[in-house]
């Protein structure tokens, strides 16, 4: 590892793509001259015949695609190995692949991650995030024609965890790509689920929730490049804030490129802010090149759980404490019962519950 | 057989020009399996009377006592009223997202009752109780008065009735914005709780049309803030008739 040869600038939290990120709390990882370890990260726990995990060296897998982020630049500077996951050609999962990333050292340490899913293969992958970690993290999705992945990562890290990480898909004809992105843990961080499309027919689906107590920074960056025509995306992120100087980031950029007739886009983000002192910031953007679509649309929201509210559901007999959990709960509900796993979703909201208790203690 | 007591209740409101008093002084006693009518012209602190008793914390007593066969109603928590057996069906009911009715609904019936009700009779005891108010079973699904139709919302309001079986009903303007179907529909289903049980209820309204439907045994006209007459079901008829008029121009 050289900083000689590199043109990489750390950003200064005056760009755009920054100017929500605590940068002093990022610990290292986006600085130059930190020494930041490659790590192959990830380990499957119930492995099966029709899933390959293999370690690469980064010369002979290189990255599938572009990226502007810093984080990513930087990560991708230090990388030497990179884990290989291949789902294979027409394999029809019945159970979720689960994997599980914990026992990170704590210090600086950057991961990237190939997930290829073969033609007309159907699969649903697990990660589990959990533990310490200063982590620059990247995982690509290489979706063939035909293949449906659902992907589910599970931020649930320890309380002083960094993570700066990017998802991005690249998702060809007749492929669907289902992303789920929970984020309930951790210090710091900074997720960017990113899609393109290779050909006609593809499709996206981001759902995503994050709970910020705290002092917690969650910012999620989602970005669609519709480059391509006849091609759907769906976004919906949910958030809930509690607890002071709890901070949430929401940026919904979706672009529709000239050539990209016929697609179908809605993107949405809401928040639910259930304490003063808490702070969501939301921003959803749309670019349109062509008219010749079959819709687009986006939506933001942020609302409190308030007096009006809470006097309702009291007034039914309700506490007030069963009242905020039966507000939270419903509100995380709808994209917790997407992951269709129970342990994984009685998990969430246990810690759910436990955070609500730590923040009305 | 139960009786609420309500006895020199003064009430004020925060404004910016500091305490407002709305209610000066309310004498009011009902007892189970009693209806009465308050039929005031707007303004003159009617829901206020109505939010007051639920609890609202907007509104501070400064004086007089509500009692439930005794039991300082005054000290509970709003949550503690409605388990008492108050229940205050609301002239705006609020939006709650993310709850859906089921959920809701099972929520407080569990709060209500003490303990959770058996799933098996529970989902039938709602289905026949949404049935009774023509509302389609999809409703349950829904989150509580989100995108819910003025007239959507006064149904969910009995629907509450009927499965939360409270002791005293508030019926806080629930005739306002129905149409007449919807009146009607509104209206039987408050008569079929009381035919079930020895609901006793307080009925606020500006307009003698629902009591085309809910027979008052007692009817109380209400001006600036306290009841200024009182009598039968005949005073109704003398209200439709000749309006307010003799009452706010004192």
């Amino acid at each position: 590892m050289s900083t000689l040869t590199t043109n990489y600038l750390a950003p200064t939290g005056r760009e755009e793509a920054w100017r929500f990120t605590p940068l002093a709390r990022v610990g290292g990882l986006l600085d130059a001259s930190t020494a930041i370890e490659s790590v192959a990260s990830l380990r499957i726990t119930n492995a099966q015949p029709q899933i390959k995990l293999t370690v690469k060296s980064a010369e002979d897998l290189p990255a599938i695609s572009k990226s502007d982020d810093l984080a990513t630049i930087r990560a991708r500077e230090v990388i030497s190995e990179v884990t290989h996951i291949e789902v294979a050609a027409n394999a029809q999962l019945t159970e979720p692949l689960i994997m599980e990333r914990s026992g990170l050292s704590g210090k600086p340490q950057a991961s990237r991650t190939l997930i290829s899913c073969g033609v007309n293969s159907h699969s649903t992958i697990i990660l589990n995030n959990t533990g310490d970690a200063i982590l620059a993290d990247e995982i690509e999705f290489d979706l063939a024609p035909g293949s449906n992945l659902t992907f589910i990562s599970l931020q649930e890290w320890s309380a002083k965890a960094v993570h700066l990480g990017r998802q991005h898909a690249v998702i060809s004809k007749d492929a669907t790509f289902n992303s789920i992105v929970i984020t309930v843990g951790g210090s710091l961080v900074r997720l960017l689920p990113t899609v393109e499309y290779s050909g006609p027919g593809s499709s996206a689906d981001l759902q995503g929730l994050y709970f910020a107590t705290d002092g917690q920074h969650l910012e999620h960056r989602l970005h669609v490049n519709h480059n391509v025509p006849n091609a759907k995306s769906r976004v919906n992120y949910k958030g809930a804030l509690a607890g002071d100087k709890a901070h949430t980031v929401w940026i919904g950029d979706v672009y529709i490129r000239a050539n990209a007739e016929g697609t179908d886009t809605y993107e949405l983000n809401r928040n639910l802010l259930l304490s003063d002192g808490a702070r969501a910031d939301s921003v959803p953007n749309l670019e349109i090149e062509t008219g010749e679509i079959v819709g687009a649309g986006h939506a933001s929201t942020t609302g409190r759980f308030d007096d009006e509210q809470l006097f309702y559901l009291s007034s039914r007999g309700i506490s007030a404490e069963i009242a905020r959990r039966l507000v939270i709960r419903g509100f995380f509900a709808e994209i917790v019962g997407k992951i269709k796993n129970e342990e994984i979703e009685n998990r969430l909201m246990d810690r759910i519950d436990s955070e609500l208790d730590k923040v009305e203690a | 057989m139960s009786t609420l007591d309500i006895k020199g209740l003064q009430v004020s409101v925060a404004t910016e020009a500091g305490f407002t008093e709305i209610l000066r002084g309310v004498d009011l006693t009902i007892k189970s399996g009693e209806t009465h009518a308050i039929m005031g012209p707007n303004g003159s602190g009617k829901s206020t009377l109505a939010y007051s008793i639920a609890g609202h914390p907007k509104y501070t007593i400064t004086g007089g006592t509500v009692t439930l066969d005794g039991a300082d109603v005054l000290a509970m928590s709003v949550d503690q009223r409605a388990r008492a057996g108050l229940f205050l069906a609301m002239q705006y009911p609020v939006e709650v997202p993310g709850v859906s009715v089921t959920n809701f609904l099972r929520t407080a019936a569990t709060a209500i009752r003490g303990e959770a009700p058996k799933v098996r009779t529970w989902v039938g005891e709602v289905k026949e109780a949404m049935k009774a108010l023509n509302m389609d079973t999809n409703f349950a699904e829904r989150n509580v008065n989100e995108g819910f139709s003025g007239g959507e919302k006064k149904r969910h309001e009995i629907l509450q009735l009927e499965l939360l079986k409270p002791k005293f009903a508030i019926l806080d303007e629930t005739d306002s914005g129905l149409d007449v179907d919807a009146l009607r529909i509104v209206s039987e289903g408050v008569n079929r709780v009381k035919g079930n049980s020895d609901l006793g209820i307080m009925l606020i309204t500006h307009y003698t049309r629902i009591l085309r439907y809910i027979k008052p045994d007692f009817v109380h006209v209400f001006a600036a803030g306290k009841i200024v007459e009182e009598g039968g079901p005949e005073l109704a008829d003398k209200l439709e008739e000749k309006g307010y008029a003799e009452y706010t121009t004192a």
